[in-house]
């Protein structure tokens, strides 16, 4: 599970360089995530421009990763691809995560 | 499209290239991303859920996938042969408030819901050991072709 992380004007950056999140690694991706946000800025934001598909244990693991930040820190959501933005809508998680069209809008937007 | 056979072990990465290779027979008759996405969703939680539930995630046993299109839209049928559906019929999750505390948000149950808001016809049937499940799609280019 690739995750690479930067910090931008005090907002985490994670980039998911996998084309799937899906059943086959859920829980590497949850493990993962874990580490990498640690440490680092209240606001996490997660770059999704390379997956192309989450499926039910994807999207388990990705509200898993947000119940392990400690209370104060926040998981945003930047680059939805169609598949990925359907599954959001059909489950209503869309209106739990800050979803942002782009990074650039993610980043601009510090009051998410 | 003549009637299709996929068959397959019933472990997680057989599943996704069994994904991949539906997506590659089923893709000329489905029209645009919005139909293919739908198709993905679909499938790949149906069959994640025999690999995991049916198979317990035992990676013993196969799973065999029919498809073919119909009046309206294009059917599937599905068997495996792992342990039957409890209480013999595909769950109904609700997915639980969202309002609440971050602590409190539901992990799981996605997956049935999403199956129950974009099939017609799901039926569940065990026979000769087997679990069978059936359902249509409504889409492919054959909808519009009058």
């Amino acid at each position: 599970m690739q995750l690479h992380s930067t910090v931008e004007n005090d907002v985490m950056v994670v980039i998911v360089a996998e084309a799937r999140i899906d059943a086959a690694v859920a829980i590497k991706f949850k493990d993962t995530m874990r580490e990498v946000t640690r440490d680092g800025p209240d606001r996490i934001v997660l770059d999704m421009s390379k997956v192309e598909f989450v499926d039910s244990s994807g999207l388990g693991a990705i509200v898993a990763a947000m119940k392990l930040l400690p209370k104060g820190r926040v998981l945003e959501l930047a680059s939805l691809t169609p598949t990925v933005d359907k599954v959001f809508r059909l489950t209503r998680m869309n209106s739990v995560f800050p979803i942002h069209a782009d990074m650039q809008e993610a980043l601009s937007n510090r009051a998410a | 499209m003549q009637d299709q056979c996929l068959h397959f072990p019933g472990d997680e990465l057989a599943v996704r290239h069994a994904l991949r290779n539906l997506k590659d027979r089923i893709a000329p008759y489905l029209d645009g991303a919005e139909e293919t996405a739908t198709t993905e969703i679909v499938l790949a939680e149906v069959l994640n859920n025999i690999v995991e539930h049916a198979y317990a995630g035992s990676g013993d046993g196969w799973i065999e996938l029919r498809f073919g299109l119909v009046q309206d839209g294009i059917n599937f049928d599905i068997f495996d042969s792992g342990v039957p559906m409890p209480d013999g019929k595909p769950p109904v999750p609700e997915i639980s408030a969202l309002d609440v505390d971050i602590q409190d948000l539901p992990e799981g149950g996605f997956g049935w819901f999403m199956i129950h808001d974009l099939t017609k016809g799901l039926r569940y049937e065990r026979a000769d050991g087997r679990n069978h499940l059936s359902f249509r799609l409504v889409l492919g280019k054959h909808l519009y072709a009058n």
